[in-house]
């Protein structure tokens, strides 16, 4: 997939790799997307929460090898 | 435009356990677009001080805290054992990367949640306004449910 920014949050637990993407999305302009690379489980579920609460589309989630990878299109 | 939701928080707590949830809660709250305000009274008001490193944790009374290999109370209430306790937490809590207190914090104040120092404990405890962080408030009772009268979301931790 397509990204304009890449953010590797791996080694970071609740609630760091959320803020760090919410940091992250500052700096995009609307309709460009975010690459987020974690090594916390829990960013699963988080992702899911603060895309939905924030209105930041989750393009896609994967897991690659021990890493989880998620793709943000700013609101 | 539409109106942030908000979270109000009362810090009672100062142990390293309890100091995490408000913290953790207020950083993640912003993060999510919520304006929040937290009121640290009693040993809450340990989260402002400048110098955070005397939150500490003790395995006293604390029979769920995981332990390296049993032991009694009485050892657990032996000289240096807080310290310890303390100091296995936080590398603990390193090699797992869970964030300082001093990194939530500042993610805190760095996306304007409010604190608010509970000015009565603060007198009770003879605490003076030079050993707390800058920009927070000193308030009441009334200070807070001003906030906490319209928020989302309210908590006492």
């Amino acid at each position: 997939m397509q990204f304009d920014k890449e953010l590797d949050a791996r080694g970071l637990n609740c609630p760091l790799p959320i803020i760090k993407t919410k940091k992250a999305l500052n700096d995009l302009t609307s309709g460009q997307v975010l690459r987020v690379t974690s090594t916390d489980s829990g960013s699963i579920k988080d992702m899911e929460a603060f895309a939905k609460q924030t209105g930041n589309a989750l393009l896609g989630s994967s897991q690659e090898g021990g890493d989880y990878v998620f793709f943000l299109k700013k609101k | 435009m539409e109106q942030p939701k908000k979270m109000a928080i009362i810090a009672t707590k100062g142990t390293l356990d309890w100091a995490y949830p408000p913290l953790i809660l207020s950083s993640t709250a912003a993060a999510l677009g919520y304006e929040v305000q937290v009121f640290c009274t009693f040993y809450g008001l340990a989260l402002l001080r400048k110098d955070l490193s005397g939150i500490k944790i003790s395995p006293l009374a604390n029979p769920a805290m995981p332990m390296p290999v049993p032991m009694p109370v009485l050892v657990q209430a032996l000289p240096g054992m807080e310290a310890m306790a303390t100091m296995m937490m936080k590398n603990k809590m390193k090699a797992k990367g869970v964030a300082s207190l001093e990194e939530l914090r500042s993610l805190c104040l760095e996306a304007d949640v409010k604190f608010i120092a509970c000015q009565m404990t603060v007198d009770l405890f003879d605490f003076k306004p030079g050993e707390f962080i800058e920009g927070i408030e000193f308030g009441g009772a009334t200070t807070f449910l001003d906030f906490a009268g319209s928020a989302d979301i309210t908590l006492y931790i």
